[in-house]
């Protein structure tokens, strides 16, 4: 086996956590009925908030903390604007984007150039030290073990709990939810606040451990990969895990193929993870009936119980 | 005998939007056991009143008492607490939720837990309302679905059940079906408030009728000693007057035709036609029954052009193949549309009456010059309809939507008749409409009619298909019988087609 691939098969973990924590995230969001496209300027927000806090107090957990509220906080903003002033959620998702973007540029300021020591890795004597197995699977930071624990508690609460019961509800007819007494707004907040802090711990990941400095706009697009992750995912957690995967593999397997010195035109391999996840995705979408079914039916409407 | 308490009461209760008064001063009271009917006409306060008790709304002043007791419904949840359960007009189920989710949905934490899918399957036993729990919602029928909601209130032990319109969708069988299921729970002492505006259906069923009009309780009767005329005249506060068929001639040559037509439904989860084979001809008014779901929206698709089919000579208007050409086209023909949604399809909401007479009537009624619109003209139109059609609104330039359905509905029917059309196509030309508005409407088609137009009206209101259809077909699952003069059919027949069993099929079995 060649020494290079245990390397490689890390770098696509840790290439892969961001997108995972941010389309979960959005997955429950849109499962309820509400669409975010500000998830690029949630992310970012996150990545300064975690950053900023972590280089000042010199803590990975407050700095992980931080990176959630910051998302969560912005998110906020966006729950407001759209589900109590009935705001239109495209636009508000823009803005907030841009928003976001800005905002975290002005923050960040005093921060370029400082670097941070990484997130602490969780080694297991002994364990860690097999060969292959030992350092892919042990050894790795908090966040990348909690976007695969996210991912199971997700589809768990989704698909058998009451309250994914109700987030579903909301999410597909909002005017029988809220004729049968459920308040749909605040299910919808309690979405969106959870959507922001996913979106902020994955924005965490890229400035604690994925290149544990600050630069603008490092989210480079990510937010949108990971938006369009579920949709192809069908609305599906555990999807959006693979998707996410898929993508963060494929985008590290070509950068060594450019290395090697494939002869394939640099721009055509950069397309590779894009065209993949594309093609991967809609394959295993492409009975249409139930990929409809899986759309939230109420999906970037407003709800208002008027009359 | 002795004086119970009632159940349910209600003293003067008053609420008021902005503009208008919903309801004003509204008393009843509702006994154990009792089937009471809430009859009214569109607007009449009904469904402010229901959403009172059931806690959806608050009520400006007035006084609610439950067993006796005064108290404060706050919420749905307070009102299933007490043992109110309620049974929407609108279903308020999830499409893409299995049976059970949506009724554990709608039922407490406490009660949701265990096997719910057995209790599911005992209660629709035990009151003869089959429900498989593991199905999902979008693959049932409209009936099914009801039984969703009844068996989701059954399953609380309600003490008062609502039932808002709950007929309105059913088939006479399946309506059948329901009045047994109600009249076992009155037996076991549930009162039943139940609000319709089919007449028959309260004489048969209710044992008390309250009857409201403009948010006022105006009138109560035992409906077992009226007649429906007399409870609509209460109900509307003037006299009747059913439509007439007008002297007839002899029906002329087929003026619409569709033949062999076969097509895929472009709905998520629409019906596909099958081989669809039918004429109208001039002067005579072809009714098409069915059950809502089974094809008929994807029928109004194909006739009015808004869905094409590939083969040119499948539709035809007089000697114009149109099959392929889309509703610019067929108005040019001679065809005139009224759909089934009179906001967004039937009229622009926000634009103003006169808009609304241009965009349909801009070429045949001649209402453009030199690529500009004739305002003058267009609103003259406009005013023709409103002034013929006796639509109350304060003037043409008024947005649609700011007219009540009834009154939106005779001004679509006005603006296409006035434009003479050889062949009408109107899709459930009542639906929602008052019972005044539309004894008009039905009236003007069966004019048209008699004036020499081919006329083709999809309902699921058979009482409205037997006043004025000449010959009645029936549409299941999007294939359509043979027509049948109305004079020979029978409801029960018509049910019985609606409900998909045929005389062939039975005697396929028997």
């Amino acid at each position: 086996m060649p020494e290079w691939i245990v390397p490689a098969l890390l770098t696509i973990i840790t290439a892969s956590t961001p997108l995972v924590f941010a389309a979960v995230g959005e997955v429950v969001v849109e499962k309820s009925g509400v669409l975010n496209l500000g998830v690029e300027g949630m992310m970012i927000v996150g990545a300064i908030a975690a950053f900023g806090i972590g280089v000042t107090t010199g803590s990975a957990t407050l700095a992980i903390i931080a990176g959630a509220v910051g998302g969560a906080a912005v998110a906020f903003i966006f729950g407001f604007l759209t589900l109590y002033l009935l705001s239109n959620q495209v636009a508000t998702g823009l803005a907030l984007t841009i928003f976001g973007l800005g905002f975290s540029a002005l923050l960040g300021h005093g921060f370029v150039g400082k670097t941070f020591p990484g997130l602490p890795k969780l080694e297991i004597p002994f364990i860690s030290d097999i060969p292959f197995i030992g350092p892919l699977l042990f050894g790795h930071d908090i966040l990348v073990y909690g976007s695969v624990v996210i991912v199971i508690i997700v589809t768990y609460v989704l698909n058998k709990t009451r309250t994914g019961l109700l987030i579903r509800a909301v999410g597909e007819n909002h005017h029988a939810a809220h004729s049968i007494g459920y308040s749909v707004n605040k299910i919808r907040m309690a979405c969106v606040l959870f959507g922001g802090a996913m979106a902020g711990l994955g924005g965490s990941y890229l400035s604690l451990a994925y290149t544990p400095l600050w630069v603008e706009n490092m989210t480079a697009g990510r937010g949108w990969i990971a938006l369009a992750l579920v949709v192809f995912a069908s609305w599906k957690a555990w999807r959006a895990f693979f998707g996410a995967y898929l993508f963060g593999g494929i985008t590290i397997v070509q950068l060594h193929a450019q290395g090697f010195g494939v002869e394939i035109a640099p721009q055509f391999l950069a397309m590779l993870p894009y065209l993949a996840t594309v093609v991967v995705l809609v394959l295993i979408s492409r009975d249409s009936s139930r990929a409809r079914l899986n759309a939230p039916a109420c999906l970037g409407r407003s709800f208002h119980a008027s009359g | 005998m002795t004086e119970q308490t009632p159940r349910l009461e209600l003293e003067g209760i008053t609420k008021a939007y902005p503009g208008v008064i919903a309801n004003n001063n509204v008393s009843m009271k509702i006994m154990p056991g009792e089937i009471h009917a809430l009859l009214g006409e569109n607007g009449a306060g009904k469904s402010t009143l229901v959403k009172f008790i059931y806690g959806v709304q608050k009520a400006d002043s007035g006084t609610l008492k439950w067993q006796g007791e005064e108290m404060v419904i706050a919420n749905p949840n307070a009102a299933r607490k007490l043992g109110i359960g309620m049974v929407f007009q609108h279903f308020s189920l999830f499409d893409a939720m299995t049976v059970e989710e949506n009724i554990a949905i709608g039922i407490s934490p406490e009660l949701a837990a265990g096997d719910l899918k057995q209790r599911i399957r005992d209660v629709s036993q035990q009151y003869g309302l089959p429900l498989d729990p593991t199905r999902y919602v979008h693959s049932l029928s409209v009936g099914e679905r009801q039984r969703i909601e009844v068996v989701r209130c059954l399953l609380q032990d309600p003490k008062l059940l609502i039932m808002d319109e709950p007929t309105s969708v059913l088939t006479p069988q399946e309506v059948d079906e329901l009045f047994k299921t109600l009249r076992h729970l009155s037996e076991e002492g549930v009162s039943i408030l139940y609000i319709s505006h089919k007449l028959q259906e309260i004489k048969d069923l209710c044992h008390f009728a309250t009857i409201m009009r403009m948010g006022e309780v105006v009138d109560d009767c035992i409906p077992a000693e009226e007649s429906p005329r007399s409870m609509a005249e209460m109900m509307m506060g003037a006299n009747l007057v059913s439509p007439e068929k007008p002297g007839k001639a002899e029906p002329g040559a087929a003026h619409l035709v569709v033949s062999n037509l076969s097509l895929a439904s472009s709905h998520q989860h629409g019906v596909d036609l099958k081989n669809v084979n039918l004429e109208v001809r001039t002067g005579e008014i072809l009714g098409i029954a069915g059950i809502a779901g089974n094809g008929q929206m994807e029928l109004m698709e194909v006739l009015s052009g808004e869905m094409l089919v590939d083969d040119q000579n499948a539709v035809m208007i007089g000697n114009a193949p149109v099959g392929k050409s889309g509703p610019g086209i067929r108005r040019d023909a001679g065809m005139g549309f009224v759909p089934e949604e009179r906001l967004g399809h039937g009229a622009v909401p926000e634009m103003s009456l006169w808009e609304n007479a241009f965009l349909s009537g801009s070429k045949s009624m001649n209402l453009m010059s030199k690529g500009f619109i004739n305002i003058n003209g267009s609103v003259d139109y406009a005013q023709n309809v409103v002034s013929e059609f006796n639509v109350k609104t304060p003037g043409v330039e008024h947005a649609a939507n700011s007219l009540s359905g009834g009154n939106l509905q005779k001004f679509i029917f006005g603006r296409e008749i006035l434009q003479s059309p050889g062949v009408i196509v109107a899709l459930q030309p009542t639906w929602g409409v008052d019972a005044g508005s539309a004894a008009f409407i039905r009236q003007s088609l069966l004019d048209l009619a008699a004036k020499g137009a081919a006329v083709l009206v999809i309902s699921q209101d058979l009482e409205e298909l037997f006043e004025v259809s000449d010959r009645i077909s029936v549409i299941c699952e999007g294939e359509l019988s043979a027509p049948r003069p109305a004079e020979e059919c029978t409801v029960e027949e018509i049910g019985l087609l609606m409900a998909g069993i045929s005389h062939e099929k039975e005697a396929a079995h028997a």
